[in-house]
């Protein structure tokens, strides 16, 4: 099936894969002459502000902002735990809201502001979260560790924001600062090696500051 | 150095900085996401393109054909690797599948080509066009099955004491229970990555790898080349709980990618891959029987544990929980190892002792109950200082005091009697108890140690940090040895070109690598006594970076007016003797809730009381017994890879379907540590605790699930589904 | 991921438009779903249409005391919207009880409703999957189904309906609107607008090609107490095992539909007559039709407990 009309440039003249075709799967699809290849992807500009820096880029259509941000930017501070949504290391901020940078597309982040690990503090200089994380090792392997921080420093703001979660009591009422509503917030975010229970210790002490 | 036992007073017993709560020396470098880890090392290899595996879509079978054309033509590509181009590879000692699958299919999602591509977007897109041609073999994958046909194995040969046949007859009370634990994943956050790049015919690899040597030596046996031409590096691991024990196929296909393009190429195996393509902890059947008196006196235990790998494979070693656990003159102890076509089976944080302690530890529960004892006490009185299984007296042992000291922090008194009579709002709420008991074994490590100019002293080993926190206890111990402060060491680890460590696997890293550079800095303090002339006879003091032999006192720096100094030193644990068993040992609390209505499992209250002499730094010793409990926890009410024994693999290979605990199935833990030494584990007079959280954890909760419910559940994990038929009504 | 092209759109209009006589287009809001899949070359769009600059963000009231949700809103916004929380509980609850904070503050309110099962063999582009690849066959009946469906099933798809919101939705009525390339418009009742899998399981709603979902209305508020009860095994960021989205007067009466049963939020207005008897008959008149497989039997057991459980909460 050809798809000439979503690529403009030349494609060497071979096929486009169509709609359902799975090409991994040589169980169900035995190999068959009519293989196909794949068009040249033209790239794309992106202008976005990454840690209070403006930023350009012209980028693969395909590259998420997770992918931007390590192979493009060198911002490896973030991180690649499962690259599908189901583990929260490659959480940052954008436009003041934490998502998984993994499940969006870069191009979609024109205009936007990211924030990321390297934006909120330094070895030198800490954001008063990464300093709790320290005292309170709520780490270990520290692959995780970014995406915990960076959801840490929002589920706070969620929480005096009054966003409701899962544990909320009563959903029309005002959202408390408990343990309970930061560990269902904390819990798209996986640490294998298990340091929920220090990462509440050094997420409460921060609430405790701020509230 | 020979260690030498017991260990004599030496100057970590100082206790300024070894055994102070101590935070992470690396902690502002993986708070700010600024340590640098495998896939990430840009200023190595700019340059690097980028690789993507292609996994088996069969479990067994041969491969009959590849279609590469259309991946070869897509736009980026630089070339594929398959077993036809990489020429003839070894198999690691390390390995049981070849990490290159091809014309033979070993498992499900073994790696079979990988993709190069100047992108990641392009490699990936042109993987999805490898088209291969199977010929699928016939397999077996189900455990229960096969059972009958497992064999003995050299693996772990059984043994027996004493007559266990007449005198499980005998006994008066006795309990006969068949245990079964799941098939699970290690699930570290960092998949398993790799950058290699070829200088010539050397080869150097950025690789995740808890196990730098032998990784080292297992790449180049791979790669048919001279372990001398390999060069590993892996600063910071994130995690790895015995998944990156051994080199994988990242490795092997970026260095093979690399010499096939002759540019830098880089690998991380993406997670949906990771379940069937690496190694998992096989699952278990276990059948345990225990007699005793009509007293509680324990008189006869056998363990026998079946499990299955891969042809050449090893065994999940789980009698091993039960060897050392409690008295009881007649033993039986046995292991059967059948072949199955799943992937390969390997170590899992506590390999044998974890899901072995599930079932001797929940054994103990049911015995204890049919006795009419207190689960506690029944542990206590059952307690024995000397190993049954070898004779031989622990180093130390105190379980009976872990268990009094946690069931008094506890509150287990209040542990509610009978079952299923305690009720809190929706939940039905239960405690459990378990021991924790896990080797402390130590081997061979080196370190070097450098004294520089600026006064700051460098460690360096191919110890690893795979979040265990060995950079931190290292520099506790260097700056322990040579009485500087913390800030002033700086360690660095992770890199085949430093002496060889005992790297992180089986609980060994700890004592092992701190004993290590103990030596190395036994050596570096005789060359400052040398370089500055103190006296030989007398005992070195070395504090707030000044030396005195007693008679004069000098700085430091004074040793270095010819140069940085430096020295190497290894540790050698061989003589640590044949007259001692060395062990950990911890006791588990639980507390949980059990919904009345749909069954759902909620942990309340962890507490674990843990003993393993000198605990170098009771921060991040704690965090690793917690994390211990956490996963312990996963594989309690969480965690089976399910096979699915007509396609042959494991049917839920991600992070959404393979649950791990969140941060919401996780209370408030509690850790405590006993004080005291062990002088004859190591110089160090301690063990590690990587491990010993895990044993036993999860057995304290199917106890707990049981003293709520009444509802004895024998197959882990413990799902809502195993007990909704036996749930009493709600009233 | 295969490659494709990527436009904006700038309004409904503009994205129908541009989506219209496309054979293989996608239209993009969050894409927590969508790029997932695309990773997975389970979707394989050459061209993407983003609309999240289509300006459907807004919550407003309707003519008839209901609410219109635009499309765009995100599960974190609409779950925090005082009107939403206060009259419409239920749906507050539900998307509270989904994914993750990261997911919710992406994943929109259209997006949601459009959600792809979570079944395993799904996922694994080497199995046999009906719905991934017309006629190719179900690994699932017969392999791994704990999660799997119960009811609504067919001999060639017994996948789940993931989305927790969707079940909410069903229990309030919720119409989907959507628009055309031609202009028209079209209100869908939310009963109507999901299909049982039968022998095409890879046709999952009666949306048209280029049709995209422009707001989801709720009728005015029912007034009741509003519960959603999730199970699962994992305590938070999990798919349902079984959910009960119910909205329960004090007389005894109410609706309720279910999650993580059927391949679309499972309610059936008979078994909701026979609240009063108590769970168990509603549970079974909801079942009636259920051909669990051996490894999700229990689901039957756990939805009548769970409803148990929901009418124990409401009478507390």
């Amino acid at each position: 099936m050809i798809q000439d009309e979503d690529f403009k440039v030349s494609r060497r003249g071979v096929l486009l894969g169509g709609v359902a075709t799975t090409a991994i799967a040589s169980t169900l699809s035995p190999t068959s002459s009519a293989q196909t290849s794949l068009p040249q992807v033209e790239p794309v500009s992106l202008r976005f502000t990454v840690n209070g820096q403006s930023r350009e880029l012209m980028l693969d259509t395909r590259v998420t902002l997770l992918d931007a941000l390590r192979e493009h930017l060198d911002l490896t501070g973030t991180k690649k735990g499962c690259d599908h949504g189901q583990c929260g290391a490659c959480t940052v901020i954008v436009n003041g809201q934490r998502i998984n940078s993994c499940l969006s597309l870069a191009v979609m982040h024109e205009g936007d502001e990211v924030t990321t690990i390297e934006g909120l503090g330094t070895p030198e200089n800490m954001h008063p979260m990464q300093a709790a994380f320290v005292k309170h090792d709520g780490y270990q392997c520290g692959y995780c560790t970014p995406g915990q921080i960076c959801s840490a420093v929002s589920v706070l703001e969620e929480i005096k924001a009054g966003i409701p979660s899962h544990v909320t009591e009563d959903i029309t009422a005002e959202v408390g600062m408990t343990n309970d509503e930061m560990r269902e917030r904390m819990s798209g975010n996986i640490c294998r090696c298990g340091a929920y229970s220090n990462i509440l210790d050094a997420m409460s002490e921060v609430a405790g500051e701020i509230a | 150095m020979k260690f030498i036992k017991p260990a004599q007073q030496n100057p970590i017993d100082q206790g300024r900085v070894v055994g102070k709560p101590t935070t992470r020396i690396d902690g502002p470098l993986k708070t700010t996401g600024t340590a640098v880890y495998s896939y990430e090392w840009k200023d190595v290899a700019p340059n690097a393109a980028y690789g993507f595996v292609v996994g088996a879509a069969v479990p067994t079978g041969r491969i009959r054909s590849f279609d590469l054309a259309a991946a070869q033509e897509a736009p980026g590509v630089l070339d594929i690797v398959t077993y036809k181009n990489a020429g003839p590879l070894g198999l690691g000692d390390f390995n049981t599948a070849p990490l290159l699958g091809g014309p033979k299919i070993t498992h499900y999602h073994q790696a079979v080509a990988l993709v190069i591509a100047e992108t990641f977007e392009q490699a990936r897109a042109a993987a999805g066009l490898v088209k291969v041609d199977y010929a699928r073999g016939e397999g077996v994958y189900e455990l229960s099955d096969q059972k009958d046909s497992a064999d003995p194995t050299d693996a772990a040969p059984d043994s027996s004491q004493g007559d266990f046949q007449s005198a499980f007859e005998r006994a008066a009370v006795k309990i006969d229970e068949t245990y079964e634990t799941a098939n699970h994943a290690h699930a570290m956050m960092e998949p398993h990555a790799t950058i290699a790049v070829w200088e010539g015919d050397e080869l150097t690899v950025w690789s995740s790898n808890q196990m730098v040597e032998w990784g080292r030596q297992d790449i180049a046996k791979t790669l048919k080349i001279s372990p001398d031409k390999v060069r590993l590096v892996a600063p910071y691991i994130g995690g790895g709980f015995g998944g990156k024990l051994f080199v994988r196929a990242d490795a092997i296909l970026a260095a093979l990618g690399a010499k096939l393009v002759q540019r830098p190429v880089k690998v991380v195996l993406q997670r949906p891959l990771i379940f069937n393509n690496t190694v998992h902890r096989p699952s278990t059947i276990q059948r345990i029987r225990l007699g005793a008196s009509q007293d509680g006196n324990i008189t006869s235990v056998a363990h026998e544990t079946w499990s299955g790998d891969l042809e050449g494979g090893g065994p999940e070693a789980s009698t091993q929980a039960s060897r050392p656990a409690y008295a009881g003159e007649n033993r039986l102890m046995q292991t059967r190892l059948a072949v199955l076509n799943l992937p390969e089976g390997n170590a899992m944080r506590a390999p044998g002792d974890m899901p072995g302690s599930i079932a001797i530890e929940v054994a103990m529960d049911e015995l204890a109950e049919k006795l009419g004892i207190d689960p506690v006490e029944f542990r206590v009185m059952n307690d024995t200082q000397v190993n049954p299984d070898d004779g031989k007296p622990f180093s130390r042992r105190k379980l009976v005091e872990c268990l009094q000291r946690g069931a008094s922090e506890f509150g287990w008194e209040k542990r509610p009697s009978p079952p299923a009579s305690k009720r809190d709002g929706r939940w039905l709420v239960g405690m459990g108890v378990a021991a924790a008991i896990r080797g402390g074994p130590a081997t061979k490590s080196a370190a070097r140690v450098r004294l520089e100019s600026s006064g700051k002293l460098v460690v360096e080993t191919d110890m690893t940090d795979i979040g265990t926190g060995s950079y931190t206890i290292l520099a506790q111990t260097a700056a322990e040895m040579l009485g500087l402060p913390l800030e002033q060491v700086e360690v660095r680890l992770g890199d085949s070109s430093f002496p060889v460590s005992a790297g992180s696997g089986g609980q060994w890293g700890a004592t092992s690598s701190t004993s290590g550079v103990y030596a190395a800095c036994v050596e570096l303090r005789e060359k400052v006594r040398m370089a500055l002339g103190l006296n030989a006879e007398a005992e070195l003091n070395f504090a707030d970076g000044s030396v005195s032999d007693g008679s004069a006192e000098r700085p430091l720096t004074d040793a270095l007016a010819t140069g940085p100094l430096e020295a190497e030193g290894e540790i050698d644990f061989e003589s640590r003797g044949d007259d001692h068993s060395y062990f950990t040992f911890g006791a588990h609390f639980v507390e949980i809730g059990v919904d009345v209505h749909t069954a759902e499992i909620r942990i309340r209250r962890m507490l674990a009381v843990c003993d393993a002499g000198r605990i170098f730094n009771p921060v991040s010793a704690r965090s690793q017994v917690i994390g211990g409990m956490t996963m312990g926890a996963g594989a309690a009410l969480l965690e089976d890879l399910h096979v699915d024994a007509r396609q042959g693999f494991f049917a839920n290979h991600d992070l959404a379907s393979y649950e791990v605990p969140v941060h919401m199935d996780i209370p408030h833990q509690e850790c405590i540590f006993l004080d005291g030494d062990d002088p004859l584990a190591s110089p160090m007079k301690g063990s590690g605790v990587g491990e010993l959280g895990i044993c036993g954890v999860s057995a304290a909760i199917g106890n707990a699930i049981y003293n709520a419910t009444g509802i004895r559940v024998r197959e882990h994990p413990i799902t809502l589904d195993k007990l909704l038929d036996q749930m009493p009504e709600p009233v | 991921m295969r490659p494709f092209t990527y436009e904006r759109a700038t309004s409904p209009a503009d994205a129908v438009s541009k989506a219209a006589g496309r054979r293989n287009v996608k239209f993009i809001a969050g894409g927590t779903n969508l790029l997932d899949l695309m990773k997975l070359e389970i979707e394989t769009p050459t061209h993407l249409i983003d609309i999240s600059g289509t300006g459907l963000d807004q919550i407003e009231p309707t003519e008839d005391g209901g609410l219109r949700i635009g499309a765009l809103v995100s599960n974190t916004a609409l779950a925090a919207d005082p009107r939403i929380r206060r009259d419409y509980g239920v749906l507050s609850r539900a998307l509270v009880a989904g994914a993750s904070g990261q997911l919710r503050n992406k994943a929109t309110t259209g997006g949601n409703l459009l959600q792809r099962t979570r079944c395993p063999y799904f996922y694994d582009t080497n199995m046999a999957c009906n719905k991934r690849e017309p006629n190719s066959g179900c690994a699932a009946i017969g392999g791994f189904s704990r999660q799997l469906g119960v009811v609504g099933t067919s001999n060639a798809c017994i996948a789940t309906h993931p989305s927790d919101m969707a079940v909410a939705m069903r229990v309030l009525d919720a119409v989907v609107e959507t628009q055309m390339p031609d202009g028209a418009t079209r209100s869908i009742p939310i009963a109507e607008f999901y299909e049982l899998p039968g022998g095409a399981p890879y046709i999952e709603t009666v949306l048209e090609p280029a049709e995209m979902i422009t707001a989801v209305t709720l009728p005015k508020p029912i007034g009741g107490k509003h519960i959603y009860r999730k199970v699962r095994d994992r305590a938070s960021y999990a798919f349902a095992i079984v959910s009960v989205a119910a909205v329960l007067q004090p007389d005894g009466s109410g609706r309720f539909a279910c999650g993580g049963l059927a391949p679309q939020p499972w309610r059936v207005e008979a078994a909701e007559q026979l609240l009063p008897q108590g769970a168990s008959a509603a549970a079974q008149r909801l079942l009636r039709d259920a051909q669990p497989t051996e490894g999700n039997r229990y689901k039957l057991k756990l939805a009548e407990r769970t409803l148990a459980a929901v009418l124990a909460e409401a009478r507390s």
